[in-house]
């Protein structure tokens, strides 16, 4: 039962990446990309439908993980406190961005919102790429299962480590190019013209950041906490993650030669999950894990709430995470297509 | 960590407060915005569509507020409030869950489909996705509903090993006795918002000369959907809300209403200045035994005053609590005297003419927001010194690992962003009402 629960929550974060991970990297490259105010409007018509459906990936998942963990989501977001609130200014920042910038059309109004719209998109990236690496390499959890981490310490990984130190700050870079590469991908995917040329060079640069950036977190992972590996070595059928990352990773450069931007999306994809999956798989099942002393480390089976409340949590999220993949379906389907950019006035 | 407790109640007051002035307005604006499609639909009229456009537009603004401000609520049941989220998660993780599983999404997927889609899904279509919006924030509704209503009132729970409460019947959460009345009145409440933003901008398009059609259109669906849910708020919904909380929690009843004594017969007071030293009410201007017949029934019922109960029992903020209470209910009697005047003369055909009662409707806008916030401070505040009523202490609950000094950081962050965030809110609100339906700007967007 725990073990479902792990999947689902891995499941919806690893969807929130891939889905609000394209409108991040959309908004990491907003400025880059899209020079005129035609082609930053085509940027947020291709996100406009979408973006805000794509983060509630991430409420429902902070919903569910409260529902099947309670005791992880007390620990660690108190635990992370200064940094998630943080990333919740970032997110209302954002928001307000791509909502408050169409309804007046001045160049000074739009070009600050611009800005703030990619700021705030290129912070939280690696935001939420550090956040993963906190995880990754555990947190000084006392007897009580809390602790709570300052901003940064020394920068360097000690076990009084604050959130950001030279590992975390690397996985924050792995995920600025990830999503860079994706978001561009993206772009490219829905837009023609200039906007197009300028998307596909930069998503081939991003490849080369992911491979070089990757490769540097692989290293540092290994030496830092090779406990990841053991779920391995006890189920080799697990290196079927790390494998689909790969052809992820060879098809980016591969349909980048191609030119075909559905595909290079479609592997982008495919790294995201399979990286995501490859990292879930090498945590559990530790959901957080302590860098004090391993038995304090959060998992699973520690933190879960009830079985009769899980259980019936099971009814209802099968049903209702299959009713959101049909809105979605339906969603991506209706907005299919290249982006027409609409008359000044509708949409943004 | 007193200083922690005091902050970390502050920063979630101020989160919540500021967070509510959305959602009101997205839930009984999304039911207006219905009718309109529908109305829209049904006769074939065009100045139908364009006054529901010119309500998304708003609508849209409204949403994305409610959204950037709602998810500070979530995460802080973790990250304040982490011994409470690890005691009560079990129980309420379900409706919290299932609010991001089912309406979140429902909502989020159909917006964009609804404000982006309308040539493609065709009117009919647009009409549906309009419903679906408003089913979608409804449910939001109901979910959060429940989930206070819980801690009011917990029900199907048992006690684990640990201490912590967990789920012990779904369908007894779900349908907590609490829950459905509280729904009703909050969401009679959020129509009450919306009908009178409505009327307000008719009202002033009235007053102004300007977009006259469409100002009448407001009017009519505003002040009508104004009347029955200022009507329904109070009767049956509110006053069944008072009955379960003389049943469930006298010491509440007593401290909303400044009742310091028992006694048979006892007075309603209508204003009045509580006095905690003297404990009694003082310049009270009172109904004799009004409160004993409109808790009981009966004119000479005994009502339990608050030296019936012990004082560590008694809600912290007396005072409060009880201006909170007396600030909704005068303003709802108010709400009921304005609408039923609005709707005599609308059906006499003489309130587009009748400039004091369009004066009155344009500068009541700001006070249905002050009734639906001190109703929900009457609900909290009356609920306190408990966080899960008669389970866990609101001091018990706060995070154990968080200072108040990073507390205070967040909360003065909080203060900064909200100001600016309520600043440009109201700037592109009222830039939207000075535009209005169908102008020039609204051709381009046909």
């Amino acid at each position: 039962m725990e073990t479902f629960w792990f999947i689902a929550i891995g499941f919806m974060l690893t969807m929130y990446v891939i889905l609000d991970g394209f409108d991040l990297g959309a908004g990491i490259v907003h400025l880059i990309a899209a020079k005129s105010d035609d082609e930053r409007r085509s940027i947020l018509n291709a996100i406009g439908p979408v973006w805000d459906g794509n983060e509630v990936w991430l409420l429902a998942a902070g919903g569910t993980l409260y529902f099947a963990f309670p005791l992880l989501y007390a620990s660690s977001f108190s635990g992370f406190y200064l940094p998630l609130m943080m990333v919740l200014w970032l997110l209302m920042l954002r928001a307000i961005g791509i909502e408050f910038r169409h309804h007046i059309h001045h160049p000074l109004w739009k070009s600050f919102w611009d800005v703030v719209f990619s700021i705030a998109s290129i912070l939280l990236t690696i935001f939420l790429g550090a956040a993963l690496g906190n995880v990754v390499r555990g947190v000084p959890l006392n007897t009580d299962g809390y602790f709570f981490e300052p901003l940064w310490t020394t920068f360097t990984v000690v076990p009084e480590a604050g959130i950001l130190d030279w590992f975390t700050l690397l996985m924050g870079l792995v995920a600025f190019a990830t999503l860079t590469a994706h978001g561009a991908n993206y772009i490219a995917m829905k837009t023609s013209g200039k906007l197009l040329k300028r998307s596909r060079a930069i998503s081939r640069i991003a490849a080369w950041g992911v491979l070089a950036t990757s490769l540097l977190a692989l290293i540092a992972v290994s030496t830092i906490r090779p406990q990841i590996w053991h779920p391995y070595s006890a189920h080799p059928w697990g290196f079927i993650f790390p494998l689909i990352g790969l052809a992820g990773l060879g098809g980016m450069f591969y349909f980048h030669q191609k030119t075909s931007d559905t595909a290079a999306f479609l592997s982008s994809t495919a790294f995201i999950a399979g990286m995501a999956a490859s990292t879930a798989f090498g945590l559990y099942p530790n959901l957080l894990p302590a860098s004090t002393s391993p038995e304090y480390s959060l998992t699973i089976f520690n933190t879960a709430a009830g079985e009769y409340g899980l259980k019936v949590g099971l009814v209802w999220w099968i049903i209702g995470i299959s009713l959101t993949c049909l809105y979605f379906a339906y969603l991506f389907y209706s907005f299919r297509g290249k982006i027409k950019l609409p008359a000044q006035g509708e949409g943004y | 960590m007193e200083d922690a407790f005091i902050i970390n109640r502050l920063q979630f007051a101020f989160t919540i407060m500021f967070h509510y002035i959305f959602p009101q307005l997205t839930m009984g604006l999304g039911l207006l915005i219905v009718v309109l499609k529908g109305l829209a639909l049904w006769k074939g009229d065009q100045r139908y569509n364009e006054s529901a456009k010119f309500w998304a537009k708003i609508f849209a603004v409204n949403f994305a507020m409610g959204v950037v401000t709602g998810i500070p609520m979530e995460f802080q049941f973790g990250t304040n409030w982490a011994k409470f989220s690890v005691f009560a998660g079990g129980v309420i993780g379900q409706t919290l869950a299932m609010e991001g599983v089912f309406a979140f999404f429902l909502e989020s997927s159909f917006l964009g489909l609804f404000l982006f889609g309308e040539k493609k899904l065709g009117q009919v279509g647009h009409f549906i996705s309009a419903v679906f919006v408003f089913l979608g924030s409804w449910l939001s509704g109901y979910l959060i509903v429940a989930t206070n209503a819980w801690m009011q009132h917990p029900v199907a729970y048992s006690t684990a090993a640990d201490g912590s409460v967990q789920l012990a019947s779904f369908w007894g959460l779900l349908l907590n006795p609490w829950a459905g009345w509280q729904y009703a009145h909050t969401m009679l409440g959020s129509v009450i918002t919306a009908a009178f933003v409505m009327s307000a901008v008719g009202a002033y398009y009235l007053l102004a000369n300007r977009n006259e059609t469409h100002g009448k259109i407001f009017l009519r669906v505003g002040v009508i959907a104004g009347l029955i849910a200022s009507v329904f708020s109070a009767f049956p919904t509110g006053d069944i809300q008072g009955k379960n909380v003389a049943k469930h929690q006298p010491v509440t009843l007593a401290a909303m209403e400044g009742l310091f004594e028992t006694k048979r017969g006892a007075e309603l007071v209508l204003i009045g200045q509580p006095d905690m030293d003297k404990l009694k009410i003082d310049n009270p201007l009172h109904i004799p035994r009004m409160l004993s017949f409109l808790t009981y029934n009966r004119w000479k019922a005994e009502v339990k005053g608050l030296d019936a109960f012990p004082r560590e029992n008694w809600p912290d903020n007396i005072p409060l609590l009880y201006y909170a209470y007396h600030i909704m209910v005068g303003l709802g009697t108010i709400f009921i005297a304005i609408m039923a005047a609005a709707a005599f003369l609308l059906w006499r055909r003489k309130l587009y003419s009748t400039r004091w009662l369009l004066w009155i409707l344009m500068l009541a806008v700001p006070f249905p927001y002050i009734a639906n916030t001190t109703g929900w401070m009457t609900a909290d505040l009356g609920r306190q010194p408990w966080l899960v009523y008669g389970l866990m202490r609101t001091v018990d609950g706060i995070s154990p690992t968080v200072s108040a000094g990073n507390s205070l950081f967040t909360l003065i962050g909080f203060m900064g962003m909200y100001t600016l965030l309520g600043l440009l809110f109201l700037f592109l609100v009222l830039k939207t009402v000075f535009q209005g339906p169908g102008s020039a700007h609204g051709e381009a967007v046909n």
